[in-house]
């Protein structure tokens, strides 16, 4: 296993020991110099970290935990990677086979558990599958549309002596990861896109997982064609590019949304139409011809009936598409955002940033942060408010900065997927934004960063509030604030606990000083803000309404 | 694009690798998405290694669509498709015991059986076994008959199991192509 872990190119492994697991963790001992063990402490942090791992450096991640609950707990992470088209190899640790079905000491059924929430999960039953079924697993997490792969290694396959033979997979009959590109689609959607008067690009993650945000930008530019991107895309794009209109979707920005439904050509490209980017689907982009870029098959028609599937690879897909198109100028169609740009700055974004009185909001400490970082560093969230501000109002510069749960929405993802991105991108800042409920959900995770001494910065947007479901019941349940307050405990001696350099923010003088200091300290840190408790996130799309009848305020 | 949006019995032939698992993999597909499967035959298929699935289910063509998509997404899985029963060679088949005495009784009962080119095949003093091939719709028909002469000691039915009318063998020609693929990576 060492051995075939080693051939891939692994280097970080991300686990905690057990029973099921004590073969291989015995060989680990003497590979610790080619493959890095970081020792987390809880199986969720693993997952969580070699997501963040992932995400940031492109690579699959890898976590290694024991059987029985060992595997349970990397349950949400699997399922979380899934939805995010996160590449991720986890070995879980089994009870041999001559145990298996026996209800033996933490033994699952963990390829029954994890088959309807990873891409492919396999039970490793001999010694002389390990290195094929290792092959196989990174082959299928980072090809395609990637996603976790689940190893259930039983304990006679790791304890079992077999010569080891290097295997390489770059094959599966039934398993079509990339196709060919199909010239007609191309010349079909060159087409429509030379044919459009009012074009909109709708940017997802999938752009970046292909390694194409050169191919977006050259199209883009090429053609004069505004865009709007998912959370996952952020960093597809670079925030000031003055095609790049804002954000997509329930908490993204005013002008796209609207557009999204004036626009005669929606060009989407690696997303997937979740419903928190559509709204009610009944009114969305009606009027529109709409073209769906995309390498999974099975998104085409999923949510949104398209007039043009292009299948494939977008770095493929786009360069192929760009040779095809008119240089065009769509002056007056992207001068269209304007006003709703102007619109929402004044009615929210200026608000959010330049409050004179009254409590830190969210939104001005991340403003501050992502500029202390020159708009460079990497932005880890949390969900919730932290998250939805985070990718509001923190700014990209360089492509896969955004560490966030977009799909599945799982709190406590942040602090260990902050770790993991740390090990992805050693050379960047890494900030995390967190707010007091996810914190300590996988508050544990302190322990890893003071082990590891992981330059985590951690900001807490602490509200004494689990925020943005007290923002719904504000909303939609008559101020009924059913187990959001939250008495918190001291976050500043936790941290001192773990040796972790901290600090409180409350007034607004103290913000740019106190985030200078946590750039300038070496390793990890944890600011905490105090936030004003009720703040809210805005403009809103309310769920299951138009997307582009968003409020703007309350 | 048009669509049929009534819902209709829709069967998906679904063919994989042979690999344990699977099936539980594609009847999640399914449930997950709340459709109820109505039958199911799993057996290997004509192409060495590769197993079919025949599964029925109601349900509208967009479901369909969308099932056979997120079924054909699965690592394993070959090849997908949904058909209507007019693009279909159909069967299936059921099996009877019928209680003797009840038969020996009622002289209505065997009439019925012939009636519906049905195969004895089986009698002893306690029971009988009747074999029926056909559609669905009359093998019913036959048991809610058979039921109200009060003679059914036991009742199975096999599940759809189908042929294309197509003269394109699609399985084939996507193994030639893979099996192409392959080579050209070599």
């Amino acid at each position: 296993m060492m051995r075939a872990l080693e051939h891939e190119g692994v280097d970080v492994l991300f686990g905690y020991p057990g029973g099921s697991i004590m073969p291989t963790y015995d060989a680990l001992y003497d590979h610790k110099k080619t493959l890095n063990h970081i020792l987390v402490r809880h199986e969720q942090g693993a997952v969580h970290a070699a997501q963040g791992y992932a995400r940031v450096s492109g690579k699959v991640g890898c976590a290694i935990v024991t059987s029985g609950p060992g595997a349970t707990n990397t349950v949400t992470g699997i399922a979380d990677a899934m939805i995010d088209s996160t590449p991720m190899v986890v070995i879980c640790g089994q009870v041999g086979v001559a145990m298996l079905g026996t209800d033996a000491f933490q033994e699952v059924d963990v390829v029954g558990i994890t088959s309807p929430v990873s891409k492919w999960s396999y039970q490793i039953r001999r010694p002389e599958d390990v290195a094929w079924a290792v092959a196989r697993a990174f082959y299928i997490a980072k090809s395609g549309r990637p996603g976790p792969v689940v190893l259930d290694f039983a304990k006679n396959a790791q304890t079992g002596l077999v010569e080891y033979e290097p295997a390489q997979v770059d094959f599966i009959r039934s398993y079509e990861p990339e196709p060919d590109v199909n010239m007609t689609d191309i010349e079909r959607a060159a087409k429509m896109i030379n044919n459009s008067v009012k074009p909109f690009v709708l940017v997802g993650q999938g752009v970046e997982l292909g390694n194409a945000t050169e191919e977006l930008r050259t199209l883009l530019e090429k053609a004069d064609l505004p865009c709007g991107t998912t959370f996952l895309g952020l960093s597809a794009i670079p925030s000031d590019h003055p095609l790049n209109m804002g954000i997509l979707g329930m908490h993204g920005n005013l002008g796209p949304n609207v557009m999204t439904n004036q626009c005669d050509l929606l060009i989407a490209i690696g997303m997937r139409f979740d419903d928190r980017v559509t709204g009610n689907l009944a009114t969305y982009a009606k009027q529109a011809k709409i073209i769906h870029f995309d390498i999974d098959r099975a998104e085409f028609n999923k949510n949104v009936p398209v007039d043009l599937k292009v299948w494939g690879n977008c770095k493929e897909t786009l360069a192929a598409v760009t040779k095809l198109v008119d240089e065009a100028k769509h002056t007056a169609w992207i001068e269209g955002f304007k006003p709703y740009a102007e619109k929402e700055y004044e009615k929210v974004i200026d608000k959010a940033l330049h409050p004179t009185e009254g409590p830190l909001l969210m939104g001005e400490v991340i403003r501050k942060v992502s500029e202390a970082a020159e708009n460079k560093g990497i932005m880890v969230t949390d969900v919730g408010q932290n998250q939805l501000m985070a990718c509001r109002y923190f700014k990209f510069t360089q492509k896969r900065s955004v560490v966030t749960s977009g799909g599945l929405g799982t709190m406590g993802f942040g602090l260990p997927a902050a770790i993991g991105a740390t090990f992805g991108a050693p050379d960047r800042t890494v900030c995390l934004f967190v707010g007091d409920g996810g914190l300590q959900m996988t508050i544990q995770e302190l322990g890893t960063i003071m082990e590891q001494g992981a330059p985590v910065k951690i900001i807490l947007l602490n509200n004494n509030f689990l925020g943005n479901v007290r923002q719904w019941q504000e909303m939609f349940f008559a101020h009924r604030y059913s187990f959001t307050p939250m008495l918190n405990p001291d976050y500043e001696l936790i941290a001192k606990g773990y040796g972790i350099p901290a600090k409180t923010v409350i007034e607004r003088k103290d913000l740019d000083a106190a985030i200078a200091e946590m750039l300038a300290t070496p390793g990890p840190y944890l600011l905490q803000c105090a936030i004003k408790e009720e703040d809210n996130v805005l403009p809103m799309t309310p769920p299951g309404a138009n997307i582009d009848e968003m409020l703007l305020e309350l | 694009m048009e669509q049929d949006t009534s819902t209709k019995l829709y069967t998906f032939l679904i063919y994989s690798e042979n690999v344990p698992g699977l099936l539980s993999q594609i009847t999640a597909v399914f449930t997950r998405r709340q459709v109820n499967i109505e039958s199911l035959n799993v057996c290997a298929s004509s192409t060495p290694g590769a197993h079919k699935y025949t599964v029925t289910a109601y349900c509208d063509e967009r479901m369909a669509r969308i099932l056979t998509s997120q079924v054909e997404k699965r690592i394993e899985v070959l090849q997908a498709h949904f058909y209507t029963d007019d693009e279909l060679f159909i069967n299936e088949t059921a099996l009877f015991k019928l209680s003797t005495p009840a038969m020996m009784k009622n002289r209505e009962v065997s009439s019925l059986v012939r009636s519906y080119d049905a195969r004895i095949i089986e009698v002893n003093s306690t029971y009988s076994v009747v074999e029926i091939t056909g559609f669905t719709d009359e093998i019913i028909e036959l048991f809610d008959k058979l039921q109200k002469l009060d003679c059914v000691l036991q009742f199975v039915r096999s599940g759809r199991i189908c042929i294309t009318k197509s003269r394109v063998e699609h399985l084939d020609e996507y193994l030639a192509v893979r099996e192409a693929k392959r080579q050209a990576k070599k």
